[in-house]
């Protein structure tokens, strides 16, 4: 039993990172509709800042945890006034492929600068050791990550459905004619939406840096399971794409306790039978831009 | 075109040359030396995965052995135009296949070196079948390069998974580490890995209490171990069969899981010195494994390693030493038969004796074609004990060569008959 809850936590701790990754994807893909290829280089630009930070710096994990988001929110800003911006009327096509395009950019300077090895990144002292949580001890710091993960999703839900700027988003997001309509300059929103998303981005990377590789592939490889999250939970669907990481991530670690060789697949059969039923997602609505 | 090209061959220059050698046919008349010249390929992986543990940095090595080579014969060499070239692989088979084909046929290769990833290397061993060209392996690990898939002109020359797991396994089950927990990553090499180091560890009297294949990539291990502690009976050692990223965030994890305090020591299959570099000393402070060669373990290790680092500001990785190693190895041996033509080499290398900078006490076995040389059994320093960069390693003891590789028989039972 104890084992089970073991893993059920293990899982939270992964699907936390889901999370925070697939609910950026999904406020950019909601106002924008864009699907953001580069999501996963920012993730990573999130860790290897934090790891700037201190290599360079000498600042601490709390710190690059407030600063480097912010940071990447206003890269993200910059990108999207400098590049996303111009290809907004075009297909939507053209923007998957830019964004695939900074993707590999991001990558490749990151891999020029510091190689493909892993960087070494400490857990923060006041984290590093084991936390007793009755049934079993963990890791303190992996404690730490769930409970910052599952408050930012908290405060993300509450921003857009509890205050006044969150509904003109949603508006944005859901009837953008509507909204414009109504005397509301929805373009103006557009950026700032884009920058969080990747300051969201930046968070999860950050929050990597002391328990993963940090290197230039890390957001590479997560991507694509962060994509399969995003179609399960509903494109645009910010309670969905919460949801459907942190239970992508509980489905992956109890399937490695009892069938590790299915583990790695069983996102993509997921993804496969949610969109075979209802192809807008769990929580998608069928008339969302898909 | 090709009537160009063949002009091209009558002009005593050297221009242009990597073009007349398009074909692989049949040298110029009364020339030794194929296109006229020596061409060395390093065929690895420059942007993935294993570009800091071989990649450009091997490139480099290949060229100090062809300025070492010419330093040492002067007027005598075989001859002065010695060329290196390097292509990227990018550790896919496909690429491989096609790019060694495109070294040898196009760009005139007489020898392609390194290939890392054993799916790729075992492509690139076709290849040199069929092209008749040599072929000298070095960061691949399967061990079917000298069994089911050995050929008359591939040569395995810095390690394998026999030689690793029979380091490994064998000497720290015998240190008392009894039970064994093996996590490997479930594809060629974390299979062949499990299976080496499974085999070594019964032999010398220890237990496998169990074993599980990881997705890969992975970033989460937290499941295996959280279940490590756990089994029964408990087991004594972790076995990790992981490589690049995969093993950084499994450290990662085991340090915070505090397994070492659990009484659960690290055990890694396959380290380089880049992984420890990643992570700090710290993180496997204490860790024992099989090293092909360290920079750092003697004077004369150290002083290439010296003039390396002068030329890439880094300490070279076994990798790279043995990159160095089969380079030269090969020059000695187109020296001593007088010309490039593969078949004439290959009975200059096979049987030969020698001991260079990486290579102790070694030997080209001829049966099949696996090089064999003193290997070591390594353990990382904590950084207390570290005095420089890059200096992380304890050589615990020195494994000879000849009980350091799979035992010919061995290799013949496994489909290798060279003669």
């Amino acid at each position: 039993m104890a084992n089970f809850v073991q893993q059920c936590f293990n899982g939270l701790v992964s699907g936390a990172f889901l999370a925070l990754l697939a609910l950026g994807l999904s406020v950019i893909f909601g106002m924008l509709g864009v699907v953001n290829f580069a999501h996963g280089a920012f993730y990573m630009l999130g860790a290897f800042g934090a790891y700037v930070l201190l290599t360079n710096a000498g600042v601490n994990f709390w710190l690059a945890l407030a600063a480097v988001p912010v940071a990447l929110a206003v890269f993200g800003c910059l990108l999207e006034r400098a590049f996303i911006h111009r290809l907004a009327a075009l297909d939507p096509l053209y923007n998957f492929l830019l964004t695939f395009g900074i993707a590999l950019v991001l990558q490749d300077l990151v891999k020029r600068e510091y190689g493909v090895t892993s960087r070494p990144y400490p857990p923060p002292a006041e984290l590093n050791h084991p936390i007793d949580l009755g049934l079993f001890n963990y890791p303190g710091y992996q404690v730490f990550v769930l409970a910052a993960s599952a408050a930012a999703c908290a405060a993300v839900w509450y921003l857009l459905t509890r205050t006044r700027v969150g509904v003109v988003v949603r508006a944005a997001t859901e009837r953008p004619e509507l909204t414009r309509a109504l005397g509301i300059n929805v373009g103006a929103w557009v950026t700032p939406v884009f920058g969080f998303g990747a300051g969201l981005a930046g968070l999860a990377g950050v929050l990597a840096a002391p328990m993963r590789a940090v290197n230039p592939l890390m957001g590479a490889d997560l991507i694509i399971t962060v994509f399969a999250v995003v179609v399960i939970g509903g494109l645009g669907s910010i309670v969905g794409s919460v949801v459907a990481g942190f239970g992508i991530g509980v489905a992956t670690a109890l399937c490695n306790l009892y069938v590790p060789a299915l583990s790695q697949t069983l996102v993509f059969v997921f993804m496969a039978a949610v969109l075979l039923w209802r192809p807008a997602g769990l929580f998608g609505r069928e008339e969302a831009r898909v | 075109m090709r009537r160009t090209h063949i002009a091209a061959l009558a002009v005593p220059l050297t221009v242009s040359l990597a073009l007349t050698a398009c074909g692989g046919g049949p040298t110029s008349a009364g020339g030794k030396l194929s296109g006229n010249k020596i061409v060395l390929a390093v065929l690895n992986d420059q942007s993935g995965v294993y570009a800091d543990v071989s990649g450009k940095n091997s490139v480099e090595a290949v060229k100090m052995a062809v300025e070492d080579f010419k330093a040492k014969y002067g007027a005598k060499a075989v001859t002065k135009d010695i060329e290196v070239v390097s292509a990227d692989h990018q550790n896919k088979p496909d690429v491989a296949n096609s790019k060694a084909q495109e070294l040898y046929d196009r760009q005139g290769a007489d020898a392609i070196f390194d290939v890392p990833t054993s799916s790729a290397a075992l492509a690139v061993a076709t290849v040199a079948a069929q092209k008749k060209k040599l072929y000298f392996n070095i960061t691949g690990a399967t061990t079917d390069l000298t069994g089911k898939s050995c050929n008359k002109y591939t040569y395995h020359y810095a390690y394998d998974s026999y030689m690793l797991a029979h380091g490994t396994g064998t000497t720290v089950t015998e240190q008392g580490g009894k039970n064994w927990y093996i996590v490997y990553p479930d594809y060629a090499f974390g299979q062949d890995m499990q299976k080496q180091f499974g085999t070594a560890i019964t032999a010398a009297g220890g237990s496998v209490a169990a074993k599980d294949p990881t997705p890969f990539p992975n970033d989460n291990f937290s499941t295996f171990l959280l279940k490590a502690p756990n089994l029964n009976p408990k087991p004594d050692v972790l076995g990790a069969m992981q490589a690049g990223g995969d093993l950084i965030n499994l450290v990662k994890q085991y340090n915070e899981f505090k397994l070492r305090d659990k009484g659960i020591k690290l055990s890694v299959g396959l380290m380089f010195i880049t992984d420890i570099h990643s992570l700090g000393p710290d993180a496997f402070a204490g860790t024992d494994f099989t090293d092909a060669w360290y920079w750092n373990m003697d004077q004369r290790a150290r002083a290439w390693a010296d003039k390396f680092y002068q030329r890439t500001h880094v300490r070279p990785s076994f990798a790279n030493a043995a990159n160095y190693s089969a380079a030269m190895q090969y020059l000695e041996a187109v020296q001593r038969a007088g010309t490039d033509a593969s078949d004439a080499v290959t009975k200059q290398l096979d049987g030969h004796s020698f001991d260079d900078v990486f290579a102790r006490n070694a030997k080209i076995r001829g049966e099949d074609h696996r090089v064999i040389h003193d290997v070591y059994l390594a353990e990382v320093k904590p950084s207390s004990e570290v005095k420089e960069d890059w200096d992380y390693e304890k050589i615990l003891k020195t494994i000879p060569a000849d009980q350091a590789f799979r035992p010919v028989a061995d290799s013949a039972a496994a489909g290798c008959h060279l003669g």
